[in-house]
This record gives C-alpha cells, structure tokens and sequence, in this order.
C-alpha cells in the first residue's frame, strides 16, 4: 500500500500507525473462511427440522411446542414487502437451518478443550478467547477494562469467557441453549414477551429454528462488571443463521453490551434472521452497541448476507434506560429496526445509527419509539450514507399514545450521497395522541460538502481520505456513542465501506 | 394466492359492487374515452380502503360509501370570501352550475369552457390532459378517488390561458340540499408566459369529490388560493394534479376550517428545469375534524425548488393527518425541496398523525424536511399574559403566529387578508 510505505521512510512514524493505515486499505477483511468439518441438519424447514435443533440443544419440551407453535403460524405469514429493499425471491427449503462443527458435538467443558481451529478462527478475527484479552485494536493495560465474549460460530455457541467472575457478582452470561438448560424459570418467563412468537416473519421464522445466541441475566443493584459481547460469526454455505439474544436487566442494575459479526465471501447470499429481545426493569440500564459488519457481497453485488433482524428492548417499569448504537456497514440487504417500547414512566430509550451502503447494498434500518408510559424521552440520531449504486433507507415511527402524558422526541436523521447513482430515503412515521407531548423531527439530505473536500484537499489530503474524514466527522455523534472497544473499528469501518466511491 | 394477493381480489371485488349501479355521464368520443379509461384504472387497482399504506390514517370509507353522508346547509353568517376583490365568477349550486350567479366567461387571454359543454363534442382541446394528468399521477402511489371522479364528472370548468389574465376567475361551490353527493372535475392549461390566478371556496356539496388539473408550460406563472370546510359534517376528497414546465411557477394554498372529513392530495411533477412549485395548507379545526393532506412532489428537471408548508392547529379530538413526499429522480441535479409540517395541539385529546419522506436519487441536492407536534408554548404565552395581553387573546395571537409561515405563501395581500379573517372568525367563533 504506497501510502503506509511512504510514511515508514518518514521519521517519528511509529510501526502502530503504520499497520493502522494499512488495516484501513483492506476491502472486506473478514471475507476468507474456516476449513473445518461440519455437521448440517437435512435442507429445508419443517417440523422435523425444528424438533431436530431443540433435541441438538437437549431442550425441554415446552421449548419445543414454542418452536412448533410458531412453525405453525410461520407458514401462515407473508414475507414483508414494505421495506425499499429489493432481492430475488428467497427458497426457504433450499438451505440449512442448523450447522456445527463436528468437534462441538460433544460440548466442550472449558474453552481449553475447544477445537483450536475454532479458536484461530476468532483470533483471527481480532476475538481472541481467552480470558485476559480485550477486543483488538485498543491498547490498554491488563485487567482495567476486559470484555466477556460469547461466540457463536454457525448454529452453535463455541464458549462463553469469564462466566465464573461474572457469576460471583450474580450477572449469568450464557449461549440461549445453555439457559434454556440451566435457567428454564428465566427464559419461560422473559422469551417471547418483547418480540412475541408471532411479531412478524422474519423474528417468527426465528422463534422456530433458532439455533444458539446470547442470555444475560443482570441481578437486581448489579452493575455488570464488564462489558459483555457477542461475536457471531457465519462460516457454513449454504446455511441461515438464526440467533437469539435476551438480556434482562433487573431493577436498578446496569450492562453493556456488545455485538459484532462477520462472514467469508461467497458468490450466494445467506440468510441472517436474528432476535434480539432486551428487558429493562426499574431504574435500570443497557446500552447495546452493533457493529453489522456482514459480508455486504462484492462491488458487482454478487453475494453477501440478508440481513432481516428484529431487535426490541421493552422498557417495562418506571426510570428504565436503553441505548441502541449501531454501525451498519455490512450485509447485502439489511432490514432492521431496533426499537424501544418506553413502558414505563420517566422510561428513556435512545437510538444512534450510522448506516452505509455502497455498491449494490441496500439497507432499510431505523428505529420506533413507542412512549407509552408518562415522561417518556426518547431521541434518535440517524445518519445514512449512500454511495456506489446502492439504496439506503430511514424508517422510523416515533408514537406518543393518549396516556404518554408530557413526553418528549428528538428525532434527526441525515443522509448523505457519495455520488449520483445511489440513493437517500427517508420514511418517517409520526404519531402524537396528546398534547402534552412535544415531538421533533428534522431530516436532511445533502452530499459531501465541497467547501470542506476543498479544505482538506488544500492540506494534502486525496480524495479518499478526505471523504472519510468527512464522513466521519458526519457520523461523529454516533461514533461518539459508542463504547470505546467499538469507536475506533466503527471509524475504521467508515473508511473501508466508502472505499471505491469516488473518483 | 398469497395474502396480498387475496387482499386485492377481495378489494376489486368490492370495488365492482360499488361500480355496477352507476352509469358514466353522456358526452362526445373524446370524453367518453376519457371516462372508460378512469373507469378501466380504478377497476385495477380498486377503491381504497384502511389497510392501504396511504390511508392508514384516514379512513376512506365515507368517501367510497355508496351512500353520501348527510350534511345540512350551513350558514356560518359571515362575508362571502373574496368579496372586495375583483374576479370573475363562476358559481355551482351541489355542482349544479348557476348561470345567473356567475359572470360572463368572455375575458382578456383566457378561454372558459364549462366541462359539459365540451364533452358534447367529438374533439376538444381538453383530450390532450383531461384525466391525462390525473393518469400519470396514480403511479408510484395510487389516487383511486381522482379516477372515480375524471370517470363520473359531468360538470366543472375547462380553462386555457394564453396570456397575463387580469382578474383571478374565482369558482364558488354552493351547498343547497343534505344529501348532495357532487363530483366536478376542473382543468386549467396555461400556455407559455401565461399567468393565471384561481381562486376556489365555499362548501360545495354534503360530499364532494373534486379534481383540478393543470398544466403551466414554460414561463407561466399558476396562483392558486382556495378555502374550503366550514361546518363538521361535510365530507371531501380533492386532487390536484400538475405538470410543470421550464421555469414555470406554481403556488397553491388552502385554508380549511372545520368539515368533517377532508382529504387534500396534490401531486406535482417538475418535469423540466428550473421551476418551482410551493404548495401550503393552514388547517383549523374543532372535535370531529378529520383533516389530511397528501402531497407528492416529483423532481425531474434540473434546478428546481419545491417547498411544502403544512400548519394544523386541532382542538376539541380534531385529527390533522401530513403525508408528504419530495421524490428526486436520478438527474434531477441541484434540486432545493423543503418540507414542514406541524401542528400545535390546543388540548389533550387531539392528534397529529405525520409521514413526512423523502426519496432522493441524486447527489447534488439540499433536501429537508421537519415535522414537530405540541402545544402553545407555555413561555410564550407567559410572556404575552405578563405585557398585559388577556389570555385567549395571547393563545390567539400565538395561533395566528404559528399558521403565518403558511399564510405568507400567498402572494396576494388582499386574498391573505381575507384568509386571515376567515382564520380570526374561526378563533373568535370557538367556546370559550
């Protein structure tokens, strides 16, 4: 790369920057995958497919009627066609539900015992699994700051770190399947009430053969003391995934979260459809940062991952707080809308989003804000970027009910377009039933700013890295949203997706 | 069959019990295949009903009902509008034209023609854009309201401009009978350097359907000031379609005070460069008010503005409804589109129901759109009770306040002023 190579021949560059400004010329670098012997349940959904995945998990038989149940009313439902997303129709028969690893038939007891193929597969990744490691790219001394990884690999959940310390301070952080063995009272009583088994065909699809995915269960006054993560990661052809995530966060306690995922490069899409369900109880906390860095298929738009996620936090009593954070600059297609039902009086709920698509991605992402309860805040922050011939899209519902007495909505959303191929829509739903309520929303749409490509060409800067520090500097309330693990990949992430969009 | 696809056989078949009984209006060739080609259209795509995206918040179904629901005649007691000002009128009795009432249509650079008269012909000038515009206005989204109307109008106005016209033609709907159930549909071709003003008011019918066509070729100049409303029992659907030629000028604005049901739709194209298209509404309304404005505004040529500017204040469970969009096509380089749309909730039990999108396909453009909802601000008000201002007084001038942004989109100062009366009458006219 000519320019990391110029700047060794530099004094006083350190190699640090070097690598960084090299790590930053990569295209997709996540794109090559794991040669490793897997286990696929037969092609196709159907009753047998989903008694097949809650036997593999050794799962009780109330897990199983959920399942079938919602089986069942999946085959009653349409695919929605709403969304400005536009993709050949998907076979639903034509795929995996379930893979893993053969080495994870047996579930290993500790992550010593893991198949090292698994473990190279997430150091290389920058998600090394063991217990006094951090997620790369930030430096910081032993012990001060650690992260607990949960990492899910295809169908299964390959070993969850740090779970005796976070035991001893109460807080159970574990793959879905593990809780549904170990914590029954938890799961029956939370699964299913945020996204009901029925919400729509995607998380219904889910609700049904999901495999694995995250479980957090935060005790009442506990403030987790760590962040907690979740890496996922796609590496079967052919196969769907299907995770799920629920995080309970008890009265008056506090955790972060954190999800990234990836996958190799193929000429077929694959599809993502994942739940992710969060309850916020009494004066409790939970930030849930994303960064979606899927494989967005390659510059002719061959390939890459569907991405039909349905994310819901419920803040369901009094003084609760979410935070959704998300980067999205991976996928072919996403549709994702994290959203937060603001239950609860003096409930708050945030979104912060930075989406970009380039070449022939196409994402349709934003949020809703439901304020039922009094005193409710919420604020979305959203900034699209568009570039290539690809499509990006707001939606968004913000909804003051009758009863949601002096409540408050910010809304921003912005968009940007990177040359005049592509796309910026935004699509806002606004609903206010009382008066006592104040609600705003502004949108703009602009294309890079030439007073400011100028400014930073005069400084020596080409056209590319001038873009990006633009962009970034668009996107910089986001950014700043998010924890610090995640900052610097996101800001890294901006650069690498806008790479190729002008000139 | 898929369940979208159950839902549109279900919504056709429907459709055609509604259609069977009613009979297309006599006329000339050029009219009646303007009529079975609306009729032809609303077959496919069906009349409208709740689960449709553009009528989730209004419900369609006294607007489709075979039968019209009842509204007495209303005597508000006030001035006619636009009584000082000089015009040329045209008046409709429950879109029965008045001849007596109306003037005389000889006038300086225009030609006025009623619609009946035309279509007795074989040919008219009308065939080139009567239901032409409204045709090419039912896609990306669908107007099944307006074909019904181009297919069952048998009156309204045709109007060519070909030059300045002095005085504004201004069209008065008057309402006689409870159970007037009226469709008039109006067209308005203003040729190259035309400038035309049209103004349009009173309560028409207990439902009307309403259409107005225009085409402003290039250099011409399209004013458009209509009131519309009055009591809470009249129930209306009106569209205008437009197409805009090269530095064309269109401005429409609406005052609506009260009606029981009113859906407004205008969808505009800007089909060459550098024209501008403004279109404002100030909508105000008491309990069982239901208002919706429905804008779609289309960029194609370069350089162009359009500015939609929507003020609802509601009181009393009124229901104000915006749905607007700025769609700039691919090509449609420095286009400025700007829209708002608020509303201020003068208590608790009112709502303000919003879409306000954009669809943007080109880079080089300043796009934005804002949409807030709330009540009087509570300092305002302060301020103006501790000057000394009474309080309905202060809340009053806050309202005034409030709607001026679209007032001010009129460009006549006297028109403006008589729409401001209408505003205070409304204000003054409320339980206290």
């Amino acid at each position: 790369m000519g320019v990391a190579e110029e700047m060794t021949a530099k004094e006083g560059v350190d190699q640090e920057t070097v690598e960084a400004v090299q790590s930053l010329s990569g295209k997709y670098k996540y794109g090559w995958n794991t040669d490793i012997e897997m286990e696929y349940a037969p092609k196709g959904v159907n009753t047998d497919i989903v008694r097949l995945i809650s036997e593999k998990n050794e799962e009780p038989e109330w897990m199983t009627d959920w399942r079938l149940k919602a089986f069942e009313r999946w085959q009653e439902m349409d695919e929605p066609t709403w969304a400005m997303v536009d993709y050949p129709e998907i076979d639903y028969q034509d795929q995996y539900y379930y893979a893993r690893p053969k080495s994870m038939e047996e579930k290993p007891k500790s992550l010593d015992e893991v198949d090292p193929k698994l473990l190279e597969t997430y150091k290389k990744l920058g998600i090394p699994l063991k217990e006094q490691a951090i997620l790369a790219g930030v430096e910081m001394p032993e012990g001060e700051r650690r992260v607990a990884v949960d990492a899910v690999f295809d169908s299964v959940s390959v070993g969850t770190t740090f779970q005796a310390e976070l035991k001893k301070a109460g807080v159970i952080f574990c793959s879905i399947s593990e809780a549904i063995r170990e914590h029954p009272e938890l799961v029956r009583k939370y699964l299913g009430t945020v996204v009901p088994a029925s919400d729509n065909f995607f998380a219904t699809l889910n609700s049904a053969v999901f495999s694995d995915g995250s479980f957090v269960y935060v005790p009442p006054g506990v403030r987790c003391p760590m962040e907690l993560s979740t890496y996922f990661r796609i590496n079967a052809e052919n196969t769907g995934q299907f995770e799920r995530t629920l995080i309970i966060a008890d009265k008056g306690s506090y955790v972060s979260y954190l999800e990234g995922c990836t996958a190799p490069q193929r000429d077929t899409t694959q599809l993502h459809a994942a739940v992710v369900e969060i309850v916020v109880l009494e004066d409790a906390e939970v930030k849930y940062s994303t960064v979606q860095n899927w494989y967005p298929g390659d510059e002719n738009g061959k390939g890459g991952i569907y991405n039909f996620v349905t994310k819901r936090a419920d803040c369901r009593e009094a003084r609760a707080k979410v935070m959704w954070t998300q980067v999205e600059t991976g996928s072919a297609v996403t549709w994702k809308y994290p959203s937060c039902i603001l239950r609860g009086d003096d409930s708050q709920g945030e979104f912060y989003s930075i989406a970009i698509a380039n070449n022939y991605q196409q994402a349709d992402t934003g949020t809703k804000m439901i304020h039922l309860g009094k005193r409710t805040r919420s604020r979305i922050v959203s900034k699209g970027i568009s570039a290539g011939r690809a499509q990006n899209t707001y939606r968004g519902q913000v909804s003051m009910h009758p009863k949601s007495k002096y409540s408050r909505n910010y809304t921003q959303c912005d968009s940007l377009l990177i040359g005049d191929k592509c796309g910026a829509h935004t699509v806002p739903y606004i609903e206010v039933k009382n008066n006592s309520s104040r609600v705003e929303h502004e949108a703009t749409t602009s294309k890079v700013d030439d007073d400011q490509m100028f400014y930073c060409r005069s400084r020596g800067m080409d056209e590319e890295e001038a873009v990006a520090l633009v962009v970034n500097g668009f996107c910089k309330e986001v950014l700043q949203a998010l924890p610090m693990e995640f900052a610097m990949e996101a800001q890294q992430l901006v650069a690498i997706s806008l790479e190729g969009s002008v000139g | 069959m898929s369940r979208a696809a159950a839902a549109l056989a279900a919504k056709r078949e429907a459709t055609e019990e509604r259609l069977a009984p009613l009979a297309l209006p006599q006329g000339g060739a050029w009219a009646t295949e303007a009529r079975q080609g609306a009729m032809a259209r609303l077959r496919e795509m069906g009349l409208p009903n709740r689960r449709d995206e553009y009528w989730r918040y209004t419900d369609p179904a006294a607007l489709t009902a075979a039968e019209a629901p009842q509204a007495a005649v209303f005597d508000a007691g006030e001035t006619p509008l636009f009584d000082d000002i000089d015009r040329l009128k045209i008046v409709f009795v429950d879109g029965v034209f008045d001849a007596e009432a109306s003037d005389s249509f000889d006038e300086e650079a225009v030609e006025i023609i009623r619609l009946s008269d035309a279509a007795a012909n074989d040919i008219h000038w009308a065939k080139s854009l009567y239901g032409v515009l409204e045709a090419r206005g039912q896609t990306p989204v669908a107007r099944p309201l307006a074909a019904l109307n181009t297919a069952l109008a048998s009156d309204g106005v045709l109007i060519r401009v070909t030059g300045r016209v002095a005085r504004p033609v201004s069209i008065i709907y008057r309402h006689a009978e409870t159970t007037s159930d009226v469709y008039l549909h109006n067209l308005v071709q203003i040729e190259k350097g035309g400038d035309f003003t049209l103004l349009e008011n009173g309560p028409a019918a207990a439902r009307f359907n309403k259409v107005l066509e225009v085409e402003v070729a290039d250099g011409a100049a399209f004013h458009h000031v209509r009131a519309q409303g009055r009591d809470h029992e009249r129930h209306a659907a009106t569209h205008i379609f437009a197409r805009l030629g090269r530095e064309s000028l269109f401005k429409s604005f609406t005052l609506t005070v009260n009606g029981a049901l009113t859906r407004n739709e205008a969808v505009i194209e800007l089909t060459s460069d550098d024209a501008v298209a403004h279109v404002a509404g100030a909508a105000v309304g008491d309990g069982a008010f239901h208002h919706d404005d429905t804008v779609f505004i289309t960029h194609e040529g370069e350089r162009c503005e359009s500015r939609q500017v929507f003020k609802k204040v509601l009181r009393n469970g009124a229901t104000g409804v915006f749905q607007g969009k700025i769609l700039v096509k691919a090509g449609a380089q420095k286009t400025d589109g700007y829209q708002i749309s608020q509303s201020l909730l003068l208590d608790g039990d009112s709502q303000f129901l919003a879409k306000p999108e954009l669809e943007i396909y080109a880079d080089d453009v300043i796009c934005s759109h804002g949409s807030t909802s709330g009540a009087i601000d509570d300092e305002a008000l302060f301020y103006l009770r501790s000057r000394g201002v009474p309080e309905t007084e202060a809340q009053d001038l806050l309202v005034l306040a409030f709607l001026a942004e679209a007032i001010d989109e009129i460009e006549d100062e006297a028109i403006a002023a008589d729409i401001l009366s209408r505003l205070e009458a409304w204000l003054a006219r409320r339980s206290r």
